[in-house]
C-alpha cells in the first residue's frame, strides 16, 4: 500500500503542453505513472506524448476516468485550474507551480469548501516536489531513483530535504512508502496533519518523517494530532535553527514573524508533544531507525 | 515588497482612507517649499526608510516654522537610522515625508494580515496606539478586538462597525473609523498586501479619524498584476547583494558568519546552515541556487558569495533533482580555479558518479564529502585553519 496514488491511479496533466510539463511528464510516465492525458485549454483534439490533450479537465475527465491530475500552470493562471480541478472532481491534484499570489491560494482554499467532504479535493502544494509512491507512482518533479521501497512515509515542506530523508533511509537499508511535498507557500493546499492522518491509516507505512521549516503554525498542529491520534512514530525535524528574524528564506512561507515559528520553538513543541526530533538533517534516516528499533524491541 | 510611508499612504488615501496633507521631498529647499504649499504652523518631518519605530530613533522631527523644516530635512537626509527593525547596520535617509501636524487626542492600533492558521485576513484592533503589535500581543492580549473576513463574501460592514464600537468610539468618529477599515480591507485586497498597519490610527479633537502613520507589505508573488505598485521598489532599501543575486535567479540572504554556502533548494538550504552551527561554524549567507542551475549559474552563486570578505570558506551542497551533478560539477570546477579558500563539495542525486568524477579529476584542491554532515564538519575545520588544507 502507499498513500495518495499508485500505480493504477489515472493522471491528467494540467498544462499538459508546456515545456516543463513535458519533460516532466516523460519522466513520471518512464517511472510507471498511468498518465491518461492532459489540458491545455485550445488545444484539445491533439495528441501529446501519445496522450489525448482536452480543453477542459471536465471533458478529460469524463473521456478517461481520471482521478488525479498534477499543475504546471504559470502562477498568474494556477488558481484557476486548481478551481477547474476541484470542479471537475479530482480526488488529488498536485500543483508543482512556484510563485503564486497568496490571496489566489486563499481564494482557492475557501472555494474547495464549496463541496462536500466526500468529494471534496485534496490539493498538495504549491511550490513543492509532488509526491512519490516508491516504485509505483509519481506525481512531480523528484529524481524517482533515489526512493527505493519500504514502510517509511516521508512529509516534507522542501523538496530537496525530502530528497535527503529517502537517500539516507537506503543507505541504511530502509525505504518509503510514499513521499509527499506540502510546498514551502505561506497558503497550501494540505498540511502536515492531513497526510500524517493517511499515513496512520496505510497498513504499509511503519513511522513517518515530518520535515518542517520556519514560519506558520502547521507543524505545532501536526504534533498535536501525532500525540493525539497516531500509533505509528513520527520522527520531527525542523530546518532553519540559523534563520535570523523576519529575513524570508527562500520559500514565501520561510519566514520568522509570530511567537512560535522559529525552527527552535517548533521542535520544543514536537519534542513536549512526544516526537523524536533528529537533532540534525543529518539523521533523518537513522533517528527512525532509531524509533523502529525501540517499537520492535518494546512489542 | 516593502514600501514607504508616504506611498502607503498615497495608495490609502485612494481607497478613501484619511491621511494628513502631505508631500515628499528629497532636499532642505523641497521640504520647506512643501511646507508653504501645505499650510498650517506645524509640520511633521518624517525619515522615510522601509523601518518602523523610526521616532524613536529620531526620525521624526515636529517643526514650528519653515526653519525648523530645513534644518530637520538636512539633519535627516542623508544619515543613518538606527531604528529596532533595522539592526545595527541601520539604514541611510534619501528622502523625507513633510506633513502637517494634526493634534490629537487619541491613538488607536489597526492592523490587517493575512492569517497563515486560518487562511483568511485578519483585522485586529486596539485602543492602545503607538505601541508595536508585538507589545500589545505580549501585554494586552485581552485588549486586543479581531474580525476575520470570510473570502468569499469580504469584509462586511457591521464587521467594521463592531470593530469601530470596539473601540470606544462616539457615533462621529465610528462612521469616518468604519470608512477607513473597509479602505484598508479593500486595498489590502486590491493591491495583493500581506500587511496593512496602521499604528497609531488618530482621532483629532474635533472628531476626526486620520491615518498618521502607514506600513503596507506587498506579496512578491503578485506583483506581475500590480504594476504601479511595483513601481514604487525603491532600491536604496535592499541590500545590494540581495538584489544581484535576484538578477541571476539566486535567492541570497548575508548573515554574519564566515563559512559561504551554496546550496540547491530552500530547505537543504536551511539544514545545511544549521549543520555548519551543530558542527561548531556559523554561515556566511543563505543561498538557494535553485533548479536547473547552469554552470554559469554556479559561478555567479560563487562570485556572490565571495563579495562578502568574511568568507573563509565555502561550503557546495548539491541535491540533484532537476539538477544534473556533472553539469553543476563543471561549474564548481570552473569556478573553483580562481578560488582563494577552501572549497567543500557534497554532491548526491541525479548523475552523481559522473559529477565527483569531474571533481576529482579536475586536479584542483577540492574537498569532497559524501554526506551533509560530513562536509558540514570539513567545511568548520577548513574555515578554522584558515585556508591551511
Amino acid at each position: 500500500m502507499s498513500i495518495l496514488i499508485d500505480e493504477h491511479t489515472r493522471v491528467l496533466v494540467q498544462g499538459f503542453t508546456g515545456d516543463k510539463a513535458t519533460f516532466h511528464a516523460k519522466e513520471m510516465i518512464a517511472y510507471g505513472t498511468n498518465v491518461v492525458g492532459g489540458v491545455t485549454p485550445g488545444k484539445g483534439g491533439r495528441e501529446h506524448l501519445g496522450r489525448p490533450v482536452f480543453d477542459t479537465v471536465k471533458e478529460a475527465v469524463q473521456a478517461t476516468g481520471a482521478e488525479a491530475s498534477i499543475v504546471f500552470v504559470p502562477p498568474a493562471f494556477a488558481a484557476d485550474s486548481l478551481m477547474e480541478a476541484a470542479d471537475a472532481a479530482l480526488r488529488l491534484v498536485c500543483i508543482i507551480t512556484d510563485g503564486i499570489p497568496a490571496q489566489d491560494m486563499m481564494h482557492v482554499k475557501r472555494y474547495l469548501k464549496r463541496y462536500q467532504r466526500e468529494r471534496r479535493t485534496l490539493v498538495v502544494g504549491p511550490n513543492c516536489a509532488g509526491i512519490i509512491s516508491a516504485g509505483k507512482a509519481m506525481l512531480g518533479i523528484m529524481p524517482g531513483h533515489v526512493y527505493r521501497r519500504g514502510e517509511i512515509g516521508i512529509v516534507s515542506r522542501s523538496g530537496t530535504l525530502g530528497y535527503e530523508a529517502a537517500a539516507q533511509l537506503t543507505a541504511l537499508g530502509l525505504g518509503v512508502t510514499t513521499s509527499v511535498g506540502i510546498g514551502g507557500d505561506p497558503i497550501n493546499g494540505s498540511s502536515f496533519l492531513d497526510h500524517l492522518a493517511l499515513f496512520e491509516a496505510d497498513p504499509e507505512t511503519r513511522a513517518v518523517i515530518m520535515i518542517g521549516e520556519i514560519g506558520g503554525p502547521q507543524e505545532a498542529e501536526a504534533a498535536a494530532f501525532a500525540q493525539q491520534h497516531m500509533t505509528k512514530p513520527v520522527v520531527g525535524y525542523v530546518a532553519g535553527v540559523t534563520a535570523p528574524k523576519g529575513r524570508r528564506m527562500g520559500h514565501a512561507g520561510a519566514i520568522i514573524s509570530a511567537e512560535g515559528d522559529s525552527a527552535a520553538e517548533k521542535a520544543e513543541i514536537m519534542r513536549a508533544h512526544g516526537l523524536r526530533v533528529a537533532p540534525s538533517a543529518s539523521e533523518l534516516g537513522s533517528t527512525v531507525a532509531e524509533a523502529l528499533g525501540r517499537r520492535t524491541a518494546v512489542r | 515588497m516593502e514600501i514607504h510611508e508616504y506611498q502607503a499612504k498615497e495608495l490609502l488615501a485612494g481607497f478613501g482612507v484619511a491621511v494628513p496633507p502631505g508631500g515628499v521631498a528629497y532636499s532642505a529647499d523641497q521640504a520647506v517649499y512643501v511646507a508653504t504649499e501645505l499650510g498650517g504652523w506645524h509640520w511633521a518631518v518624517k525619515a522615510q526608510i522601509h523601518s518602523g519605530a523610526r521616532g524613536k530613533a529620531g526620525g521624526v522631527r515636529l517643526c514650528r516654522t519653515y526653519h525648523e523644516v530645513a534644518e530637520a530635512t538636512s539633519a535627516l537626509l542623508g544619515a543613518t537610522l538606527v531604528t529596532e527593525q533595522t539592526g545595527p547596520a541601520g539604514k541611510v535617509v534619501h528622502r523625507v515625508y513633510v506633513e502637517r501636524a494634526e493634534a490629537f487626542e487619541r491613538e488607536i492600533y489597526l492592523g490587517f494580515v493575512l492569517d497563515r492558521k486560518t487562511e483568511r485576513i485578519r483585522i485586529v484592533a486596539s485602543r492602545e496606539g503607538g505601541m508595536e503589535i508585538e507589545e500589545l500581543v505580549k501585554h494586552r492580549p485581552d485588549g486586543l478586538l479581531h474580525q476575520e473576513v470570510d473570502p468569499a463574501a469580504g469584509l462586511a460592514t457591521f464587521q467594521a462597525r463592531e470593530l469601530a464600537f470596539g473601540l470606544g468610539l462616539n457615533m462621529k468618529q465610528v462612521s469616518q473609523a468604519v470608512s477607513t477599515i473597509l479602505g484598508c480591507y479593500r486595498a489590502f485586497r486590491d493591491l495583493d498586501a500581506t500587511m496593512v498597519e496602521i499604528n497609531p490610527l488618530v482621532v483629532t479633537n474635533d472628531d476626526r479619524v486620520i491615518a498618521l502613520d502607514a506600513k503596507i507589505t506587498i506579496d512578491d508573488n503578485a506583483l506581475f498584476r500590480r504594476p504601479r505598485v511595483a513601481e514604487m521598489r525603491d532600491p536604496a532599501e535592499e541590500d545590494p547583494r540581495e538584489a544581484q543575486a535576484a538578477e541571476f535567479g539566486l535567492n541570497y540572504v548575508g548573515l554574519t558568519g564566515n563559512i559561504g554556502c551554496i546550496i540547491n533548494g530552500a530547505g537543504l538550504a536551511m539544514a545545511t546552515m544549521d549543520s555548519i552551527k551543530y558542527a561548531g561554524g556559523e554561515p556566511a549567507n543563505f543561498l538557494d541556487i535553485g533548479g536547473g542551475a547552469s554552470p554559469e549559474r554556479v559561478g555567479a552563486a560563487f562570485r556572490l558569495v565571495l563579495t562578502d570578505p568574511n568568507v573563509k570558506a565555502i561550503l557546495v551542497n548539491i541535491f540533484a533533482g532537476i539538477n544534473r551533478c556533472d553539469w553543476v560539477a563543471t561549474g564548481v570546477v570552473q569556478a573553483a580555479k580562481q578560488l582563494r579558500v577552501p572549497l567543500i563539495v557534497r554532491l548526491a542525486g541525479t548523475n552523481v558518479e559522473e559529477g565527483r568524477r569531474i571533481v576529482r579529476e579536475s586536479g584542483l584542491p577540492i574537498i569532497t564529502a559524501e554526506t551533509l554532515a560530513e562536509a558540514a564538519e570539513k567545511a568548520v575545520l577548513a574555515a578554522r585553519d584558515g585556508g591551511v588544507q
